[in-house]
């Protein structure tokens, strides 16, 4: 598929969902970076590291995986592991199917693949603000981040070593700056504030007590049950 | 084969069970109640903030001043505005602070 085989309006989104791509390439590369030279130091190839980026295609579970690689843990562990990070990925799935549930079976496949964190968070606030949400422009959004995720692991094995000083440069808490602007870019949904304060507070108390990753699914769930529990309101109002 | 590469084979499959199993249930499902579609609507804010918060609740004050800065410019600016002003001013604290 090229572009040159798009119509107009194809290649108009495709190049609008490119844009938004943009920031969570430049966001994702100093995790991209850290990821590839923790791969190195646990003694995986150039080519391991980059097809566990193309293969899993999330982060922070690939960090947890690499982690739990060093410690003798048998490998159903590790999997289980990447498999707990990545569940809230259920969620996502849910949430957007909604959305491409009439796309193209093969589509909506492909799709599903790229949903990361940022993908979703751009999918939900594209239909929020009464966006077109077309294949062309999704994949046009999750393209270059997939193939500049990839690029950094594997600059991050080669030359990890040479970052000087990776918390002088901020990067172990760039992303969670990525994250907290997606958080805000919610705020006019119904309930925003308390579901941020419920899940927030949850999340960090199970981080405290029964640890990571499963602060992530019980602090989720904390949230989005105090919504199903409230009264219904009606969406996207504001 | 090497416990690598079935670590990564096997950590894929369950990864893209994931990115689609959601779906997978809720399409079982000719129409979506109203509390679950509520429930669906909150996902956003509710998975996202638990990605923030144990390292926000950890902070110190480079970190908890760049969050701040980045908040206040995500209110009139877009996405990488508001990530850029939030890396420099952690950047710029963290040479200060150590």
């Amino acid at each position: 598929m090229t572009v040159a085989y798009l119509n107009a309006p194809a290649q108009a989104a495709l190049l609008d969902g490119a844009r938004l791509g943009l920031p969570v390439m430049i966001a994702s590369a100093p995790f991209g970076l850290l990821y590839g030279a923790l791969a190195a130091d646990q003694g995986l190839t150039l080519f391991e590291t980059v097809l566990m980026s193309a293969a899993i295609y999330g982060g922070a579970s690939q960090i947890v995986g690499l982690e739990l690689f060093g410690q003798k843990v048998p490998p159903a562990l590790v999997v289980l592991s990447i498999f707990a990070v990545n569940f809230r990925h259920i969620l996502y799935s849910a949430a957007v199917g909604r959305r491409i549930g009439r796309w193209p079976l093969v589509q909506q496949l492909t799709a599903f693949f790229f949903l990361v964190d940022p993908v979703y968070a751009e999918t939900e606030n594209r239909v929020e603000r009464g966006g077109k949400l077309s294949f062309a422009w999704y994949m046009g959004m999750c393209l270059p981040i997939y193939v500049s995720w990839l690029a950094v692991s594997g600059i991050g094995h080669v030359f990890g070593k040479l970052v000087p000083d990776p918390h002088a440069l901020g990067f172990d808490f760039l992303v969670t700056i990525y994250f907290f602007g997606l958080v805000l870019g919610f705020r006019k949904r119904p309930l925003w504030l308390p579901i941020v304060l419920i899940s927030g507070v949850a999340s960090a108390v199970a981080y405290n007590t029964v640890g990571s990753p499963w602060h992530v699914s019980i602090g989720a769930l904390a949230g989005i049950i105090f919504a199903v529990l409230m009264p219904v309101q009606r969406e996207m109002e504001g | 084969m090497s416990d690598t590469l079935y670590i990564i084979i096997a950590g894929a499959i369950l990864t893209y069970l994931t990115r689609i199993g959601g779906h997978l249930v809720l399409s079982r499902f000719d129409r979506v109640h109203p509390r679950v579609e509520a429930g669906l609507n909150a996902v956003p804010a509710a998975v996202l903030t638990t990605l923030v918060a144990p390292a926000a609740f950890s902070a110190g004050p480079a970190e908890l001043a760049a969050l701040v800065v980045a908040g206040l410019v995500a209110l009139r600016f877009g996405t990488m505005s508001m990530f850029f002003a939030g890396a420099a001013v952690l950047i710029a604290l963290r040479q200060v602070l150590g």
